[in-house]
């Protein structure tokens, strides 16, 4: 919402002092913009290769699969949970799209003598798969009261476990063509991009925009004045963590266009990368606070950050020093914006 | 003017009823069991409430009033018992169900959504829809700005709560109630943050609401305000019932009477004590925006209180000479020495203690039990050889003071968010007494406090001035500062308008007028 409240009647003395609080008000909220676009004009100068509308792409492209994880990590984060699991229930749900989404004549036909599927059955498929797990952890979390992260790296293990036992640990590949084009163009545009986009958008309406949305941010902000005033606390957690799963599962899929292949072992650890960029975004682990704008920029200085790093030749082990530095650094920028001390 | 009941009698009359009969009983809770695990809350409990009535709910604290409210609400089903709302059995349903039935409570702990705007908090689970079935933001924003009205709040209802005060706070929770359109609203405390200029208002809406057939049950520790707004009174105690009022046919006497068991003789026993040196001197502290230029001093033996409406700047000011909250200018001096006190750790090092004022907040750690919760502050105490913590020391003392302020719990290993509201205020107040501070600062420090143990309290703080120590003490019941105070500082918005030496005549009318702004001793 662009809604600020902080106009106020100003006295002509006043009004430089506070026009400079101001200042620092928008600093504080969009810090993270501010960052991000540092980066932008700091790598471009070192690399000209960077801002190329084909790089950008590149970077947009690259950002897509923890991005689109990342939305629903926010809502996760901001109802004060977290899923450890989506990684695992990314590999899960891509495995069994996979299967579903091979080509007629594909050598290790997963289904034997299945027909060529229209690319609906696999994405289906994925989208509910990962409903259902996410709202697995839902429930546990709702109607055990088992803590989020315990729920979650339960099903985590779970769900990597699965994957494994369906494929017998090797990759499903020779996708249809249908499925592959998802990883490709429709004109500039890189589609893995416009899924994202997508995304983005429904979530934001989502959250912003409807009665559960409001509920999220209730029950991270205060679960008992969600409870005392009517809110279905436990049914809101199942949909909100189900709407992480499924999100997942529109990862699996743009995972598999782009690779052409899904490997059970695959997305380990995306499910920190997501955390890191809804952390980087702003969203608070002391929940009742969290954006989607916030989300998405997140994920892009993760992505600006790794292509730049890899453009200048830096090593990929010091890449990961300086990624985990930047998430600390965030963090403390984003405790100081909400401090109580005024 | 013609006495109520007959009125009441001749527009039955009048109306066409051949027999006089008694309003319908919009609400009746019958032979109320709660246990808790450990605790039995209410043995027997009782209350039946009128169609338009306002009907207080009273007793001590623990005497388990929320609890019967909670019952009645769906939060903590009873034990056994039965409920009856409009004259239907009503059994086996969720808070949102008796929203919609048509109960609506404001509970005594707040319960805002700190980070989101007050119009989400007020239409919180029922935002207004728009045929897409998004949420309709500018709808929530008039609807708001309406209910705002009602309860005469200028506040722009996209502010976020976390910006309000807390008597703010509470008049956003009264909107709310008000905004479900409830036959039946709970009210538990409502006035404990609000000055009397509110709670003032606060009673035009409630007599507004009533006009309009709603009935209210109203609970408060605070006498006067019973007297002033209930047709009938309840009262529990340790969770039984003892009887029900009408409160025309009552004394001040009689009800503290039946909610105590015995007669409380002198609620503030203050005893002039001998007033030292000065101890505490703060020189033009001023805060961002919300306090200026305040300078006062107190001295050994003497308590001052603080008088002013909410809002004014007492616990900014306070904060601040604590170190919790920043200060753009002034100094403070202890024993005639310039000190620089940054933290509250910085304070508890010149000998200070701060009691703050909502516990929900500052003070309470709801998960950890009643010894933990004493005995936080003043570990430096109990720790004896090789740093290790002391418990049968920690213990003792908890054991005493106890005692001394009779919190009821069930022991001293209870969580302290299983206390009455009232009781985890004793044991906050019981913190700050182990930690023997030299200058106390007290915010509201018998809010929701009942009659009995308000009087211990005094008591105790009291001693402590005749001890030596110096005490400031914020309350915005007015009767408390002029029982207890020697000198009576007055604020308002933001400024000192006024330190008054306590005398025999003076009048509380006196205090407004300097709490108002209508009079200041630095401009006058
Ligand atoms: N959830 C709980 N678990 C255990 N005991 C509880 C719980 N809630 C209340 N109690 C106990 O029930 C008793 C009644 O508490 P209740 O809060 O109803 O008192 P109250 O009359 O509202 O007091 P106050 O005036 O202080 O608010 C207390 O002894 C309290 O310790
Ligand atoms: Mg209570």
């Amino acid at each position: 919402m662009a809604k600020e409240t902080s106009d106020q009647t100003l006295t002509s003395n006043d009004q430089s002092r506070d026009k400079k609080q101001i200042a620092i008000e928008i600093l504080k909220k969009y810090g993270i913009v501010f960052v991000l676009i540092l980066m932008v004009i700091g790598i471009s100068f070192l690399s000209p290769r960077f801002l190329t509308p084909n790089n950008i792409f590149n970077v947009l492209t690259q950002s897509a699969i923890f991005g689109i994880m990342a939305l629903g990590m926010t809502l996760i984060i901001t109802s004060k949970g977290i899923d450890l699991s989506v990684g695992s229930v990314l590999a899960l749900t891509g495995v069994v799209a996979a299967s579903l989404g091979q080509t007629a004549m594909a050598n290790n036909k997963y289904f034997e003598g299945l027909a060529e599927m229209p690319l609906i059955v696999p994405v289906i498929a994925a989208l509910a798969l990962g409903a259902f797990l996410g709202s697995i952890n839902g429930g546990l979390i709702a109607y055990t009261g088992i803590p989020p992260f315990i729920a979650t790296l339960g099903m985590m293990t779970v769900a990597r476990g699965f994957a494994l036992i369906y494929t017998g640990g090797s990759p499903i590949s020779n996708l249809t063509s249908s499925f592959t084009s998802l990883g490709g163009n429709i004109g500039v545009f890189p589609i893995p991009v416009i899924i994202y986009a997508v995304a983005v958008a429904i979530t934001w309406v989502l959250l912003n925009n409807t009665r559960f949305g409001k509920n999220v941010y209730a029950i991270g902000g205060n679960v008992k004045a969600a409870e005392v005033s009517g809110v279905n606390v436990k049914k809101n957690l199942i949909m909100i963590y189900a709407y992480g799963g499924m999100l997942a599962g529109v990862a699996a899929i743009v995972f598999a266009g782009r690779v052409g292949s899904v490997h059970p072992g695959a997305a380990t650890g995306y499910e920190l990368t997501a955390i890191a960029a809804t952390t980087i975004g702003g969203t608070s682990h002391a929940g009742g606070i969290g954006t989607i704008w916030g989300a998405v920029v997140g994920a892009l200085v993760l992505g600006v950050l790794r292509n730049g790093l890899t453009l200048l030749g830096v090593d990929a082990y010091w890449q990961q020093i300086v990624e985990g530095m930047i998430i600390i650094v965030a963090v403390i920028i984003d405790m100081r914006k909400n401090a109580k001390k005024k | 003017m013609i006495p109520f009941p007959i009125l009441h009698q001749v527009i039955m009359y009048e109306m066409g009823w051949s027999k006089v009969t008694e309003k319908p009983n919009v609400l009746e809770m019958k032979n109320i069991v709660k246990n808790f695990p450990g605790v039995q809350a209410l043995k027997n409990a009782e209350l039946t409430v009128r169609d338009g009535e306002i009907h207080a709910l009273m007793g001590e604290n623990g005497a388990g009033k929320s609890t019967l409210m909670k019952c009645l609400i769906g939060i903590h089903p009873q034990t056994s018992g039965e409920i009856y709302f409009n004259g239907n059995l009503i059994e086996n349903y969720s808070t949102a169900d008796t929203l919609k039935m048509g109960i609506s409570m404001i509970h005594q702990e707040l319960n805002p959504v700190e980070n989101r705007p007050i119009m989400e908090n007020i239409w919180l689970g029922r935002e207004p829809k728009n045929r897409f079935g998004l949420v309709d933001h500018q709808k929530m924003y008039e609807m708001s700005k309406e209910v705002l009205e009602i309860i005469d709040l200028k506040e722009d209802p996209r502010t976020e709560m976390r910006h309000l005060t807390v008597a703010k706070m509470q008049m956003i929770e009264i909107a709310k109630a008000i905004s479900y359109n409830a036959k039946l609203i709970i009210m538990d405390e409502p006035t404990s943050a609000l000055t009397s200029r509110e709670v003032d208002q606060l009673f035009g809406i409630m007599r507004k609401l009533k006009e309009n057939g709603k009935s209210i049950i109203y609970i408060s520790h605070k006498l006067d305000e019973i007297f002033a707004i209930a047709d009938r009174v309840t009262v529990l105690r340790d969770g039984e019932y003892v009887g029900t009022e009408e409160t025309e046919n009552l004394t001040v006497e009689k009800m503290i009477n039946m909610m105590v068991g015995r007669d409380v003789t002198d609620l503030f026993p203050k005893v002039t004590c001998e007033i030292g040196d000065v101890k505490l001197e703060v020189k033009n502290l001023t805060g961002e925006k919300l306090f200026s230029n305040v300078s006062f001093d107190v001295r050994k033996g003497e308590i001052l209180g603080v008088a002013g409406l909410v809002g004014a700047g007492r616990t900014e000011v306070i904060e601040a000479i604590f170190g919790i909250r920043s200060k753009t200018e002034g100094e403070v001096w202890i024993d005639g020495q310039q000190v620089e006190i940054n933290s509250s750790e910085d304070a508890i090092r010149n000998g200070m203690a701060l009691l703050t004022e909502d516990r929900r907040m500052n003070g309470i750690f709801p998960m950890l039990n009643v010894l933990q919760n004493m005995s936080i502050s003043n570990m430096k105490k109990y720790v004896g050889k090789f740093n290790l913590v002391n418990h049968n020391d920690m213990k003792e003392d908890c054991t005493r003071y106890i005692d001394a302020l009779s919190v009821r719990t069930p022991s001293m290993y209870q969580r302290i968010e299983n206390l009455s509201g009232g009781n985890q205020q004793k044991v906050l107040v019981a913190r700050w007494l182990l930690t023997e501070p030299e200058i106390l600062f007290l915010d509201e420090p018998t809010r929701g406090i009942d009659v009995g143990a308000k009087a211990e309290i005094h008591k105790l703080i009291t001693n402590l001035a005749g001890q030596g120590k110096t005490i400031v003490m914020i309350s915005s019941e007015l009767p408390e500062v002029m029982g207890m105070s020697d000198r009576i500082m007055v604020m308002h918005e933001g400024r000192v308008t006024g330190i008054i030496d306590n005398r025999k005549d003076l009048t509380q009318a006196e205090i407004m007028r300097y709490a108002t702004g209508a009079m200041d001793e630095k401009t006058a």
